[in-house]
């Protein structure tokens, strides 16, 4: 073909991505490493060892590897479920859960109040059924659930991908060789649904890590998590160097966790 | 047996934990009390004053609107770099893919961040051209990642055979490539609608004043109280995506040749863009 | 050739209202090399997977050494599997793979390493215990397969088109060396295939199935050489199926000439089916056999030429050493002993039958 032209058709693409991709991100460190004069200072980074600012990151990283714990634990059995009871369980599931998204994803946690709080659906249940009510509205409960339910999609989807893609065979084989459902599970459908779990985690892990959304609707403005804190220091106090400071903080954990993916994507592949 | 039943439970459990907000919402937009505390008997009112809202309808035009611009601006970009890539060597193709991953994997707040950084640098008044800018760049990666994996499976013979009957590159592509990768184009135009329309995040940060979609109306509102012709338009867009999805998957005339039309998500596509070996 | 190992006992298995298998009775006995052959949706995988646990029968009994085992799931049966596309676990080493039985029935390590030892030297591979299974080539992947279940020293070994995916010349290698393990392992193979050459060239007994039905049971050359129906004789290798009238005992007319022929018992001016195999056609001179023909078709086939003979409106294909090229005058002779006469198709079940392939 002679077409060594048509290549160039990716060049706007390419362009678009070094202006708004790459050199933003470049603005990030650029701004993390240099104070409102421009001149280069650690302080930034640093500063999220002031009380404050660690205080949030290690309730953001406590809520969020709970938050992807229990994504985990719901989202697994529902993937094997949906692989042995449900005929046709991709379409199931993406209708089930694309669905949802059609409505704006900050009023469905935001509905998460009425639900919970002191007068909302759940006591008004417990109530008609004469059980004590239960509050956790504004508190660390309730964003852990809005967490779950905001990003549970994200862990559905991969494990669901990988489970579904294990031969039929390859569990008759164990079973023909003498294992029970338990030893079948263990030593072939997870090891084998690793990689989608391990997708999963990231995908869940960092969405949570970095919200402030959540943490702003379902806790009330008490609870303030590393997102908050980045949100306000770009919004509120426009201090942009010192945001940017922390952005790159969380930058860290998420490239830690691209390469966690990226190396168990390989070993799937290989 | 007894399996089975215990999955169908959870199975339930799980749909009523996905869709009580929505039912919750949906009971609320007719609701005649302001305050969402109590029932205050039903309503209609809600839906028919939101048409008279011009601030709501306002910031719905524009969400529409900017979901649309930037989906269209993202799969023409998208979809030309896709047909690009068939032309350029393994290593090129892996680095373009490297960084169409970075908007998928990254933090929507650090994203977010950076561009209003960008912005505020380049001293370019924050408006709907920077959000518009914003969403086409996070927007493109699910076309890229919806047409490549189709790009790998199309049969390069069919071009082939096209030149080779005397059909001119760019007739060729227009006559046999493209209407193969047409469901794969229209998904990925579909998911960048989709995930403009729910942004928040990111729209937060580079939008300006005086500037509103419904997801930054939303969070404006959500400590002062809601606006319950929210609910009402919500309810609304919703049946109405319902509807099309309906009559897309169940009616015999909306088969498409060239498999159907699904709208997938985030990690779907990541998934996806997984097995290709990145 | 002993007792029966395996009885199935009038099975029955239906998929949403198809039926693969109707009222099903076949045994396999001891140390027995039996083949159900047949074409894609003959119901020979469903019988298989019902000998190994993986499908209930609708109706029916498993009996396995006169105990009923039908509803014993898989991992307690006493047979192993040797699955279509191998399925090796692809995230365990070779060894692994092997040892996956053994380690669930806990025997000790020592044992482990001297029976993969001795299970890749039988299927020789020595030396690949540390491979992962994609590292493998198709054959080498299949050899592990059956390394796999026989480490667990089953008593029947049930192998599911275990060469459809390979190439020709490995699958013939694969043949003889399946053949040889069977001799060295003294244990009941059930071999699954669609290819009838496999069959007939390993199998001690074959069973041939159509649309859930077994057509008919039989050594090898039983079924080669004496088909009960147009399906077996049209399914085994090439043949020639002509109508005819069965004049009376050892003389049949075939498109209105006489054939002598050396079967009996078919009542007189009786309608049948006539088989006659490719390679039993003589080729002569025009005037020399029982009938003229013109040949209208040739093609060089390696060890023979196949050529169509066209004769009183019927097209025989022919096999022979001799070449003739197309347009001659030509003429058919058969040996009364290679001409086979089967009964017409009675029953609607029968006729059904006809008609696949």
């Amino acid at each position: 073909m002679n077409s060594s032209r048509n290549r160039y058709l990716a060049s706007p693409y390419l362009v678009w991505s070094a202006g708004f991709i790459i050199i933003p991100l470049i603005m990030v460190l650029y701004y993390a490493f240099t104070d409102y004069n421009g001149r280069l200072t650690f302080s930034n980074v640093s500063a999220i060892i002031y009380y404050v600012n660690i205080k949030a990151l290690a309730l953001s990283v406590i809520f969020s590897v709970f938050a992807t714990l229990f994504c985990l634990l719901i989202a697994y059995p529902l993937c094997l479920i949906l692989t042995t009871v449900i005929k046709n369980g991709s379409s199931f599931l993406s209708l089930i859960f694309i669905l949802p998204m059609w409505m704006n994803s900050l009023l469905r946690t935001y509905a998460w109040q009425n639900i919970l709080e002191r007068k909302g659906v759940i006591n008004g249940i417990l109530a008609f059924l004469n059980l004590p009510p239960f509050y956790i509205i504004n508190k660390p409960p309730a964003i852990l659930l809005g967490m779950i339910y905001d990003f549970l999609p994200f862990m559905v989807l991969p494990v669901y991908n990988s489970v579904s893609r294990i031969d039929k065979d390859i569990l008759n084989a164990a079973r023909d060789l003498g294992a029970d459902s338990f030893d079948t599970f263990i030593r072939i459908i997870w090891p084998l649904s690793l990689p989608g779990v391990i997708s999963g985690i990231t995908m869940v892990f960092v969405p949570s890590l970095t919200t402030f959304v959540i943490s702003d609707i379902l806790g009330g403005g008490k609870i303030l998590l590393i997102g908050n804190v980045i949100e306000q220091l770009f919004t509120q106090d426009s201090d942009w160097n010192a945001g940017a400071g922390l952005s790159a903080i969380l930058m860290i954990f998420i490239v830690i966790s691209m390469f966690v993916t990226a190396k168990y994507d390989r070993e799937d592949i290989k | 047996m007894m399996k089975s039943a215990l999955g169908r439970i959870y199975l339930t459990l799980v749909l009523i934990f996905l869709y009580a907000p929505i039912a919750t919402l949906m009971i609320l937009s007719f609701n005649s009390s302001k305050s969402r505390a109590h029932w205050g008997g039903f309503t209609l009112d809600w839906y028919l004053e939101l048409f008279s809202n011009e601030e709501i309808m306002a910031a719905f035009r524009t969400t529409l609107f900017l979901a649309f611009l930037s989906a269209l601006i993202a799969t023409v970009l998208g979809t030309a770099a896709c047909t690009g890539m068939q032309f350029m060597k393994r290593k090129g193709r892996s680095v373009i893919m490297g960084i169409t991953n970075i908007p998928m994997l990254n933090a929507d707040i650090v994203t977010g961040v950076s561009l209003m950084l960008l912005f505020l640098a380049a001293r370019i008044s924050m408006g709907f051209t920077t959000v518009l800018i914003a969403h086409i760049t996070f927007n493109i990666p699910y076309v890229i990642l919806s047409v490549m994996p189709r790009y790998r499976e199309l049969n390069k013979s069919t071009y082939e055979a096209a030149l080779d009957l005397g059909a001119k590159p760019l007739y060729a592509f227009f006559s046999v490539v493209l209407p193969d990768l047409m469901g794969a184009i229209l998904s990925g135009f579909l998911m960048s609608f989709t995930m403009s329309l729910d942004d928040f995040i990111i729209t937060h940060f580079t939008q300006g004043p005086g500037f509103d979609t419904l997801s930054t109306k939303i969070y404006s509102e959500v400590k002062k109280g809601i606006n319950p012709q929210i609910y009402a338009l919500s309810t609304i867009m919703f049946l109405v995506v319902l509807l099309l999805l309906f009559i897309v998957n169940y009616k015999p005339w909306a088969k498409r040749p060239h498999g159907e039309i699904k709208v997938t998500t985030k990690t779907q596509v990541i998934v996806a863009s997984g097995k290709g070996g990145m | 050739m002993s007792n029966k190992l395996i009885d199935l006992q009038h099975i029955t298995k239906s998929y949403s209202g198809n039926t693969v298998l109707d009222d099903l009775c076949l045994y396999i006995r001891e140390n027995e090399f039996l083949t159900l052959l047949g074409p894609s949706g003959c119901g020979k995988t469903t019988t298989l997977r019902i000998i190994g646990g993986f499908e209930t029968p609708d109706s029916g009994h498993v009996l396995f050494e006169g105990k009923d085992i039908t509803a014993l799931p898989p991992n307690k049966r006493e047979v192993n599997t040797v699955f279509q596309k191998y399925a090796l676990f692809p995230h365990m080493t070779i060894s692994d793979n092997i040892a996956f039985g053994l380690k669930i029935k806990k025997k000790s390590n020592a044992y482990i390493k001297d029976k993969i030892k001795y299970a890749l030297k039988l299927v020789n591979l020595d030396g690949f215990e540390d491979r992962m299974p994609d590292s493998l080539s198709g054959g080498q992947q299949q050899r592990i397969a059956i390394a796999r279940a026989i480490v667990n020293e089953p008593k029947v070994l049930l192998l599911d088109e275990p060469l459809g995916a390979l190439d020709l010349k490995l699958r013939q290698d694969m043949q003889y060396e399946l053949i040889r393990l069977k001799n060295e392992l003294g244990i009941t193979f059930i071999y699954v295939t669609h290819d009838q050459e496999e069959a007939l060239t390993m199998s001690d007994t074959i069973v041939v199935m159509n649309q859930g039905y077994i057509q008919q049971i039989g050594s090898p050359v039983n079924i080669y050489n004496e088909p009960e129906n147009a399906f077996v004789a049209d399914f085994i290798g090439d043949s020639n199926i002509i109508e005819g009238i069965m004049i009376r005992d050892e003389l049949v007319e075939i498109l209105g000439a006489k054939f002598d022929c050396v079967d009996k018992g078919f009542g007189e001016n009786n309608p049948v089916d006539v088989v006659i195999r490719p390679e039993d056609i003589d080729l002569l001179g025009p005037g020399e056999g029982t009938i003229d023909g013109v040949v209208t078709d040739t093609i060089f086939k390696g060890v023979h030429y196949e050529m169509c003979v066209m004769s009183r409106g019927f097209e025989f294909v022919v096999h022979s050493t001799d070449y003739y090229p197309v347009d001659s005058k030509v003429s058919i002779s058969v040996h009364p002993f290679d001409i086979q006469i089967m009964h017409k198709p009675e029953s609607e079940d029968e006729k059904a039958v006809e008609i696949d392939e």
